[in-house]
């Protein structure tokens, strides 16, 4: 179980509780935050739940694959901290995750 | 919009992936009327592609195969009705009628009634141990039989057959696929693409016949034998029936609503009647992209025809005007499409098929209509957007994997 705060491009906060095993793309769907549309339901294949991972978390996201690293490289806006966060999974290491919507996902 | 044309009853017929993201998007757009969700299978609106991937690997649970939680219709207070089939639309006193008689008034209506497998006509088709593959309960069926060592047969090389056979011969299964046509995924790609899933199918062990169809099954009660065209005959123990699917017009074409390949929409999935919209596997609407009518069968269409219809039965127009695309997981091998291959008249593949990654441009008249991209995460972004641009570009660029793709995009 973790906590992960979920930020909009527009500093609206949302905490969501959500289970280890789930990736943070679910936890966000989950709880209906907006700024994460997943179309492809975490296949890792479109790129539509691409989130920021706050600097003190990028750590401990863990490894990111070929293909995640290839989609972002093409998603809008990509920075330093992009994630997808369908590829990040949720473990009790994560209690506390901040991670920010991109502005061209709402 | 005016009051009096704001909608106080929205119905959506059908709880597949699109009317899932309807209900979604009428809350997203203000909708504070009711809205009814009416679907026939005993479950939320789900996804169905795992259903073939890891849903049947059992990697995903069925919890994890939901659209939304069920929490989520509780909040959005959707009116949703399982186990319950419409039967009629009473366009003229504005109802849909369900199995039981129930009537139940609208204002506005939304078909998302999908599609159902292409049923295989052949003697002995009703055996036990014979599958398609559409639904949860198609799985929950097809996994009683899903055993290491079973001989399966799998009757056409579509993307469903081909994943199933993935996964099958994962499990231990012994895997032959029929298919009628000289290749592999031959309505949806070029035979270059073919002839690299037929090689990584085949050297991971999964024997392909082509130019056979299933004449008959036998069996005592159980399957037991296909007969094939050439009348020779083959073991199975277990079948899996992949030979495409029909939209789900019936109820549409019943109600006068005009239809053809689809229930016919506009740009804004407005049906023939202007009070009913329709969204996903069961339209065939206008692309503009290619200026021509097309019916799709993607997550992707379902989900944005579905946001347009939702928009459009709240009076806002939002042009559905969309790249198609689609991906599918086999073995270690992500596909992903975009665009529509028809019609054009050079391939130039990029990269070599033998290392596992590598993509397929399609070009028609120097503009790129489609990409077929394995692997190929940076062919498939950047050839998505040239798609959606009608771009032209030079074989020759695209060709030489030295030049980078965001620089094939720039030139
Ligand atoms: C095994 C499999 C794998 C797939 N893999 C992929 C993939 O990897 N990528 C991709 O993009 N797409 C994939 N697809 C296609 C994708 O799932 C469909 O395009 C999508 O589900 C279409 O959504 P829809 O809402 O239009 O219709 P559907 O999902 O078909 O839902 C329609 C629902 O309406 C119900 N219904 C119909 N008529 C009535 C009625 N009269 N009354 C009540 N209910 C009714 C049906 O029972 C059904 O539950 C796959 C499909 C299958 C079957
Ligand atoms: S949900 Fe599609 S890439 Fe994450």
């Amino acid at each position: 179980m973790a906590k992960i705060t979920f930020i909009d491009h527009d500093g609206t906060k949302r905490d969501v509780e959500a289970d280890n095993g789930l990736s943070v793309m679910e936890a966000a769907v989950n709880n209906m935050v907006p700024g994460i549309d997943a179309d492809c339901g975490g296949a890792c294949a479109c790129a539509t739940c691409h989130v920021y991972v706050d600097d003190a978390w990028m750590g401990k996201t863990g490894e990111i694959s070929d293909m995640e690293e290839t989609m972002l490289d093409f998603a809008e806006d990509r920075r330093e901290n992009s994630r997808l966060s369908c590829q990040i999974k949720i473990s009790d290491d994560l209690d506390g995750l901040v991670v920010t919507t991109p502005e061209s996902q709402h | 919009m005016t009051a009096e044309t704001q909608p106080e009853v929205i119905v959506i017929v059908g709880a597949g992936h699109g009317a899932g993201q309807c209900a979604a998007s009428l809350r997203q757009e203000g909708f504070e009327g009711k809205i009814v969700l009416i679907g026939e299978e005993p479950y939320l609106p789900y996804q169905r592609p795992p259903l073939s991937k890891k849903f049947l690997s059992g990697e995903l649970t069925i919890e994890r195969v939901y659209f939304k939680p069920a929490d989520f219709y509780a909040t959005a207070e959707v009116d949703v009705r399982l186990n319950t089939r419409v039967t009629e639309i009473d366009r003229a006193a504005k109802e849909v009628v369900t199995t039981d008689g129930t009537r139940v008034a609208y204002d506005k209506l939304i078909l998302t009634t999908g599609s159902r497998v292409r049923e295989l006509k052949a003697p002995g088709a009703g055996l036990k141990g014979i599958h398609y593959l559409r639904t949860i309960d198609d799985v929950e069926g097809l996994k009683t039989d899903f055993h290491a060592g079973k001989r399966m047969v799998i009757v056409g090389a579509g993307y469903v057959g081909l994943e199933v056979a993935a996964v099958a011969l994962k499990h231990g299964l012994e895997v032959t696929v029929l298919e009628m046509e000289p290749r592999v995924l031959a309505r949806v790609t070029s035979p270059e693409v073919s002839q690299f899933f037929h090689d990584v199918h085949t050297e991971a062990g999964v024997n392909i016949l082509y130019g056979h169809a299933v004449t008959e099954f036998k069996g005592d009660g159980h399957l037991q034998e296909a007969v094939l065209s050439n009348g020779s005959t083959m073991q199975a123990d277990i079948a899996l029936i992949g030979i495409g699917i029909l939209p789900n017009v019936e109820l549409a074409e019943a109600a006068g609503i005009a239809c053809h390949n689809g229930i016919q929409v506009d740009e804004v999935c407005r049906t023939s009647d202007p009070d009913i919209f329709a969204a996903g596997d069961c339209t065939e609407h206008p692309n503009p992209i290619y200026g021509r009518r097309i019916r799709l069968e993607s997550v992707h269409n379902a989900l944005e025809q579905a946001k347009t219809a939702a928009a459009a039965a709240l009076g806002k127009e939002k042009p559905y005007a969309q790249v198609p695309w689609f991906w599918s997981d086999q073995y270690d091998l992500k596909l992903q499409m975009a665009g529509l291959n028809q019609g054009y008249d050079e391939v130039v593949l990029r990269g070599d098929p033998k290392s596992r990654k590598f993509a397929a441009f399609y070009l028609k008249d120097g503009v790129l209509i489609a990409v077929d991209a394995i692997n190929a995460a940076p062919e498939y972004m950047i050839g998505r957007k040239l798609i959606g641009e009608k771009a032209r570009v030079a074989p020759e660029r695209l060709r030489d994997i030295n030049v980078n793709m965001k620089e094939v995009a720039d030139s």
